[in-house]
């Protein structure tokens, strides 16, 4: 029990007719990266301000480090660092007086603080500038800055939206380190995202949000045997008859589905990487292989599988 | 802990005190304040003015220094045609810096998109507020304190005559209802910036709110008291019942309190703020000074409702801002 970092039950948020977020059962181990996915509007950031307690839940409860964001706020702000998602600064202060205030407001003695602002500003690479007021800062350095203000109150959770938005893949890598390295110290990380391939390089597990609904959790192994009934797919090009090769393949132990796409072009289906045990099949009912290739579960995928179904089972 | 928490049992009951980091809520604002310049074109604005009127006023009083007891209060109060007294120009100058300190104080928040960083700190909404209100009274009260500083100084310089202990006492009183003054109109932009999104719309309304005070507010009422207490008959009684009526009615306007307590003040001559009969002058020797607490008993009213209508307005802002949803 305890080791639930985050822990809401039937939480829902309705905005009028709206519903934002709808019956949310949500637990977070504590140590773990997880990953919050939806398209827009799905209800992502107004779970964040639950948990905050920036927005007040319609129905439901929430705990979070064994508290109730509600009634003890002080408690969980001073205990969790949030960047939203679109993250602001006093542009005229310098990032060190930004961080000073925020530093202050959690009751930081002045020695502590001037030395917690130089340690975070180090491991954000942010020393050179830290005297510079923010309005002279780049989007990337202001994300970081972000971040340093976060790790100020050495926080046990950290709660990011869309915390990679509007950086380019190098800056996007810097963060994804980041994060590892949070992990690495046992901090608890929650963080919302679009860019699905950032999120299976970071997360432990997903959550996968639709209309205010976590509509499916797990490892993105877990998700991939779920959404697409088989992890992998391995294409293969080969010539010769095609019902006899399509039989073969499909007598594979571990296949799920083969598809034979035209142009001697098949699609198999397994629940493991099976390229070897299909190449030998193809070859012993007399194909000629031409070519084969495996491509590993990827969110992407399990992400735009699932929405298709989704969609088109609303539509039947 | 858990069990404990069912027995507090209430959901209202939030932990630790509402006003945890309010005064590091103020320094900042005031901070940024002092420093702004906005602030600095109002403190040469109001800086000129001052030496201004105050100038023009020591070379008219140069003639009867010595033979009035309350020369002080005639270097606020005295007016040199073309320019009027310098409390006639206080009445607009407050509301203006008033204004300036608060009009983008909330929506500012939003649009530099600091609210959801500055909210997900261990503070309560309450202390946000409240820090950035007595920020902007405590800025305002220093710029009124330097310049009350200011005249009494010139006045000492310019006419070699130091104020008495009840002078200072009565334009220490009239700073006092200044910065309340200031406070209704700092409350009220308050109040605007957090209804609208635009710092520049809230900035105009509550520009507008002035200027129908100043402005629309004595026409409508003479409009309107004819109407609700009109006068057939022409018999004392509807003439006064008209009068009162035309009086309580231009007290809602914070203008008018304020002049009324300025009167009184700083004239101590002035034994009534309101309608006067003469039964009520029984016994008065005219043109006698009152003592400084009949002058303030006289105002307290007023002065009263310059402070009551402060703490209304921002508790409006208080619940309007409680339940503003937070998102950046
Ligand atoms: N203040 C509000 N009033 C009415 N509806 C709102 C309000 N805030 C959010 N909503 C609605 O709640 C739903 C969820 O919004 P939310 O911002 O949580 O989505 P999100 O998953 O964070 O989306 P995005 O990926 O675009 O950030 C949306 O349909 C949105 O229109
Ligand atoms: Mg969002």
């Amino acid at each position: 029990m305890s080791e639930l970092v985050i822990e809401t039950h039937g939480l829902s948020k309705r905005y009028g007719d709206v519903v934002a977020v709808d019956n949310l059962d949500l637990a977070v181990r504590q140590g773990e990266v997880f990953g919050l996915l939806g398209p827009n509007g799905s209800g992502k950031t107004t779970t964040i301000l639950m948990l905050l307690g920036l927005t007040e839940p319609t129905a439901g409860s929430v705990r979070v480090l064994g508290l109730d964001p509600a009634r003890q706020p002080l408690s969980v702000k001073a205990r969790v660092g949030y960047m939203p998602d679109e993250v602001g600064f006093y542009d005229e202060l310098t990032a060190r007086a930004n961080l000073s205030y925020i530093a202050r407001l959690n009751g930081l003695s002045r020695e502590e603080s001037a030395r917690r602002i130089d340690e975070v500003l180090e491991r954000m690479g942010l020393s050179a500038v830290a005297d510079r007021p923010v309005a002279t800062f780049s989007h990337g350095m202001r994300r970081r800055l972000g971040v340093a203000d976060v790790l100020l109150k050495q926080p046990q959770l950290i709660i990011m939206d869309e915390p990679t938005q509007g950086l380019d893949p190098e800056g996007a890598r810097g963060f994804l380190r980041i994060i590892h390295s949070l992990k690495e110290e046992g901090i608890t990380v929650l963080l919302s995202s679009h860019l699905l391939h950032q999120v299976q390089a970071v997360c432990d597990r997903v959550g996968l949000f639709r209309h205010g609904r976590m509509e499916l959790v797990g490892t993105v192994t877990e998700l991939a045997q779920r959404v697409l009934g088989s992890a992998y797919r391995i294409r293969l090009q080969a010539e010769g008859p095609v019902s006899t090769l399509t039989e073969a393949l499909q007598q594979l132990p571990g296949v799920v589905d083969v598809q034979h796409q035209g142009d001697s072009r098949y699609q198999v289906s397994a629940t493991s990487d099976l390229r070897a045990e299909a190449a030998r099949a193809v070859v012993s009912a007399g194909g000629r292989l031409l070519g084969l290739d495996v491509e590993a579960p990827s969110l992407d995928n399990i992400y735009a599988r699932y929405f298709e179904e989704v969609e088109h089972g609303a539509e039947a | 802990m858990a069990p404990k928490l069912k027995d507090t049992g209430r959901q209202r009951a939030r932990e630790g005190s509402p006003w945890t980091g309010l005064w590091v809520v103020v320094a900042k604002e005031m901070a940024d304040h002092l420093t702004s310049v906005r602030m600095r074109i109002l403190e040469v604005l109001i800086v000129l003015t001052a030496a201004g009127t105050v100038y023009a006023a020591i070379r008219n009083l140069q003639e009867t220094v010595g033979q009035d007891p309350f020369l002080l209060m005639k270097l606020f109060t005295t007016a040199q045609e073309p320019l009027p007294a310098f409390v006639g120009f206080l009445g607009f100058l407050i509301p203006l810096i008033a204004i300036a300190l608060a009009f983008d104080s909330v929506n500012g928040e939003f649009s530099r998109r600091t609210i959801s960083r500055i909210l997900a700190q261990p503070i309560y909404r309450d202390a946000l507020l409240m820090g950035k209100f007595l920020a902007g009274l405590f800025t305002l009260a220093l710029v009124l304190t330097a310049i009350w500083l200011l005249i009494i100084g010139a006045g000492i310089v310019g006419m070699g005559v130091p104020p008495s202990g009840e002078e200072v006492a009565r334009s220490l009183w009239f700073l006092l209802a200044s910065v309340f003054y200031g406070g209704i109109w700092l409350a009220l932009a308050m109040v605007f910036s957090i209804v609208f999104r635009q710092p520049a719309t809230a900035a105009l309304a509550s520009i507008a709110v002035w200027l129908f005070f100043i402005v629309f507010w004595e026409i409508l009422v003479g409009m309107v008291a004819p109407i609700l207490r009109p006068v057939q008959f022409n018999t004392a009684e509807e003439i006064l019942a008209q009068a009162q009526l035309e009086l309580a009615l231009t007290r809602l306007s914070p203008n008018t309190l304020y002049s009324e307590v300025m009167l009184a003040l700083l004239q101590p001559t002035v034994r009534s703020v309101g309608l006067v009969l003469p039964i009520q002058l029984h016994g008065a020797i005219l043109g006698t000074p009152l003592p400084l607490h009949q002058s303030l008993l006289l105002i307290w009213p007023q002065f009263t409702g310059l402070i009551a209508a402060t703490i209304l307005l921002f508790a409006l802002g208080y619940v309007l801002f409680q339940r503003r949803e937070i998102r950046a």
